[in-house]
């Protein structure tokens, strides 16, 4: 045997703690730094003295406008994701003909467009049909973003549901519509709920759209509302980083009771 | 039926991807600022707008950074990435929750995280002080681009983990016991049957990085604004400064279409390289 196969199971628990430490180093500052209002650089402590929760009332009272606006992009996207790419998935998933090779190089090209370059057109376009500063507008750019992926990720999940369970649906006289919403959806329900949760976090998170395609003063995001944070000339730290820790939440929630989705989920986004 | 399922889908991808992509194009050819959309007036110019983007300073620079932190950023995610997965993917307890927990970074918000960065290699951050820098990193111009580069590993490194993680349990056991009886050491056994194992996991994750990677524009935008002197500049940047800070939305989408192009190539060789996967 060789040395590394000899190592005790518990160095190597030892050895995870070390490369998380590392990891997640920003992030313990992130939630340290926000319980420390008024800290400056010399008198920061990296355990917080006490649970101060002075930030965090100040970045409710300030944010909590852009964080209801964030909320309700994220669930639209996650939703406008899922009802436009579930049908869609299952119609791919039993067609058979080239047609559905160009739909699936066409989605991979959506997937890569890098969004600065839709922002520009879609500015151009929205200021045109009034979607500009809209909650629709952002949650329509945003589903750029997951739609492609959704579909992806149904159809190959589709793509496994046993013929015989969908033919005996159709000899009972189901018609398509009824077929996809009582057999076809609850049994793809993990994957919808992988497509959903990634649609949200997209929605949740998105930064550049909510940056080009709204002006901060009519509407604003909580992604850029911790922006102007930032860029103000007298940062108040402390109150990034609690603005920051609310807008991880969602995020550290969906990890902790739904890690099996995300990495179902990250499994379909590498091409599998 | 089944194709009609597919309509509502077709339309989206039609207006919010087909159309802009090649309004953008358009775009590119005209005059479009912001009195475009009070008189509905775009000009035809040519290649100008092509023209005037080649001829400003910034344009070479941020070409430049964009192919080093591009090159860089996927080198040393798929060195970090694999040797983490090899890692995890050994028996120990605490293995399952700990390789959860390392998903974080890659799950926050991107102006969650690039705020706590930024934070933490100000003047005086916790960072600065630790790697006991003078001053803040993002106030020197080679030191800044580093920053970013190496920020922007770590964001991607739990991705490479996870998809690396799932590769390496594919790999036959049976084949790695039997060059073991057989004598090969660690090494061996990692570079001739691991490594040719999980090559089209690598090929397919690295050119997704490569593409991903390209077309960075968040995270340099909220470190550091593109500067000091313009040295964290890339095609994503720059072509969101012409159009959302300039409004010169013609140049903004010549930029713009030099990154699809550039990045049109990496995905063709995608394309390629994943249909001859599925063919193994």
């Amino acid at each position: 045997m060789t040395a590394a196969a000899r190592l005790s199971p518990w160095l190597k628990t030892l050895g995870a703690v070390g490369i998380l430490v590392a990891m997640l180093y920003p992030v313990y500052w992130l939630v340290s730094a926000s319980f420390q209002p008024g800290a400056s650089a010399a008198t920061i402590q990296a355990i917080p003295p006490s649970f101060d929760l002075t930030s965090f009332r100040k970045a409710v009272d300030e944010q909590l406008g852009p964080i209801l606006t964030s909320l309700a992009v994220a669930i639209g996207t996650a939703l406008l994701s899922i009802v436009i790419a579930a049908p869609a998935a299952f119609g791919l998933s039993r067609l058979r003909s080239r047609f559905v090779d160009v739909v699936l190089i066409t989605l991979f090209i959506a997937q890569i467009v890098p969004g600065i370059v839709l922002s520009n057109s879609l500015y151009t376009m929205f200021q045109s049909i009034g979607l500009l500063n809209t909650i629709p507008g952002l949650i329509l750019a945003n589903a750029s973003g997951s739609l492609p992926f959704a579909l992806l990720l149904l159809r190959s999940f589709m793509l496994e549901i046993d013929q015989e369970v969908l033919e005996a649906a159709r000899l009972d006289g189901a018609g398509a519509v009824r077929t996809l919403l009582q057999i076809v959806a609850p049994i793809s329900r993990n994957a919808l709920i992988t497509a959903g949760v990634f649609g949200f976090l997209a929605g949740w998170g998105d930064f550049l759209f909510a940056l080009t395609l709204s002006t901060g003063s009519e509407l604003k995001t909580m992604t850029v509302g911790v922006y102007e944070y930032i860029s103000s000339p007298n940062v108040d730290w402390s109150t990034v980083m609690a603005a920051s820790v609310l807008a991880s939440l969602p995020a550290i929630v969906l990890l902790i009771v739904s890690q099996r989705y995300l990495r179902v989920g990250l499994g379909a986004g590498s091409g599998k | 039926m089944h194709a009609a399922f597919v309509i509502p889908a077709f339309l989206y991808i039609l207006y919010f991807f087909g159309y802009p992509l090649i309004k953008n194009v358009w775009m590119s050819f005209v005059d479009f600022r912001t009195a475009t959309f009070i008189t509905g007036r775009a000009p035809w110019v040519g290649f100008e707008n092509y023209a005037s983007v080649l001829a400003t300073s910034v344009l070479p620079l941020a070409t430049v950074n964009t192919i080093v932190i591009t090159a860089v950023t996927v080198v040393a995610q798929l060195v970090i990435g694999l040797a983490i997965a090899s890692f995890f993917s050994t028996r120990f307890p605490g293995n399952r929750f700990f390789s959860g927990a390392l998903l974080l970074p890659w799950l926050l918000p991107m102006v969650a995280t690039a705020a706590v960065w930024r934070w933490l290699l100000r003047d005086g951050g916790p960072l600065v002080g630790l790697l006991h820098l003078h001053n803040s990193p993002f106030a020197d111009p080679a030191l800044a681009l580093a920053s970013v580069i190496l920020i922007n590993i770590w964001l991607g490194v739990p991705f490479y983990v996870i998809i690396l993680t799932a590769a390496l349990q594919n790999v036959p056991k049976d084949q790695l016991e039997a060059a073991n009886l057989d004598g090969a050491g660690r090494l061996a056994r990692f570079w001739h049957i691991t490594l040719p194992n999980i090559r089209p996991q690598l090929a397919v994750s690295t050119t997704l990085t490569i593409i991903y990677t390209l077309k960075v524009l968040e995270l340099p935008l909220i470190l550091t604004g593109g500067g000091p002197a313009n040295a964290t500049q890339t095609l994503g940047t720059v072509a969101y400064a012409l159009s959302f800070k300039k409004f010169q939305f013609g140049e903004g989408a010549a930029v713009g279409n030099i990154l699809m192009l550039v990045t049109l190539v990496f995905a063709i060789a995608y394309v390629i390289l994943a249909a001859r996967k599925e063919k193994q």
